[in-house]
């Protein structure tokens, strides 16, 4: 294999999990939230991909265009739930809202 | 020759994919943020084609950096600018426990895979030229998973669907409030 080996793209995977989780925990806008989870669902493809390269088959992409599917929907519903909030006027900040917190 | 121009193009795509993950979450403008993300997604169809994963980077900038983040900057634009305020005032036990526990999720990613594949990770496979390209992908989307296929297309219908009814549940819930 040219270039670098597997393991540097796990680690680059592994960074990109980890700031995506940092932007999940430290944002309070719901918008950069949704964000940084794309940023977590990215690192996790990517290390689908190294693994498919790894072991020279192709069901690791398979695996990651199911989760580029499943990221789109999960966008649709995440921008669906910010704009209803922008319609009914709430602020746009995870602490705050907590009207469902039981 | 070859081994070279590869290793730069690895380390330049490497490193804007990490930077530009980094501006995501740093930058307190949402709109830049998702444009930082839109630089993210293409370092990282870069790197897929290193992998032989061309039918996956194609799919990558089409989709990603194409319909979903097209609908995320027309949401930020329709939702309004609004910076939060999150770098300011001092390290609060919010600041220091999120930084914590995410140093904790790369620490324990890295263990897990260091000792679950240390040794055996570095001898990648020898692959056909077949690897990865758009008629290997859907002949193994159509034979071995097919069922992940169908699955995924019944989400993508409900994901449409729970979108429209989001979006315009909230007007109906303020005619009846007001």
């Amino acid at each position: 294999m040219m270039g670098p080996e597997i393991p540097l793209y796990l680690t680059v995977a592994s960074f990109l999990f980890a700031t995506g989780a940092l932007g999940v925990l430290l944002r309070r806008n719901p918008l950069i939230v949704l964000l940084s989870l794309e940023i977590m669902l990215n690192g996790a493809n990517l290390a689908f991909i190294s693994f498919a390269r790894r072991l020279g088959d192709g069901d690791g992409q398979i695996f990651a265009v199911a989760v580029m599917a499943v990221a789109a929907s999960e966008v649709v519903v995440g921008l669906g739930l910010v704009v209803a909030l922008h319609r009914r006027d709430l602020e746009l900040d995870v602490d705050r809202l907590s009207t469902l917190r039981g | 020759m070859g081994d070279f121009l590869v290793w730069v193009v690895w380390v330049a795509a490497a490193f804007a994919c990490l930077g530009s993950g980094i501006a995501v979450v740093t930058f307190s403008n949402p709109f830049y943020s998702a444009l930082a993300l839109i630089g993210n997604l293409a370092s990282l169809a870069v790197l897929y084609l290193l992998l032989a994963a061309e039918f996956v980077a194609a799919a990558q900038v089409l989709v990603y950096a194409g319909a979903v983040m097209v609908m995320f900057l027309f949401v930020i634009a329709y939702v309004g600018q609004r910076s939060d305020t999150v770098w300011t005032g001092g390290p609060s036990w919010q600041l220091v426990g999120g930084v914590l526990a995410g140093g904790a999720i790369l620490v324990e990613v890295i263990i897990a895979i260091g000792l679950g594949a240390s040794g055996r990770l570095s001898d990648a496979a020898e692959i056909g030229a077949a690897c990865g390209s758009p008629s290997e992908v859907g002949r193994l989307f159509l034979t071995n998973h097919l069922l992940a296929f169908e699955i995924t297309s019944i989400v993508l219908l409900v994901a449409a669907v729970g979108g429209v009814v989001l979006g315009g549940q909230s007007r109906l819930f303020g005619e009846v409030d007001s």
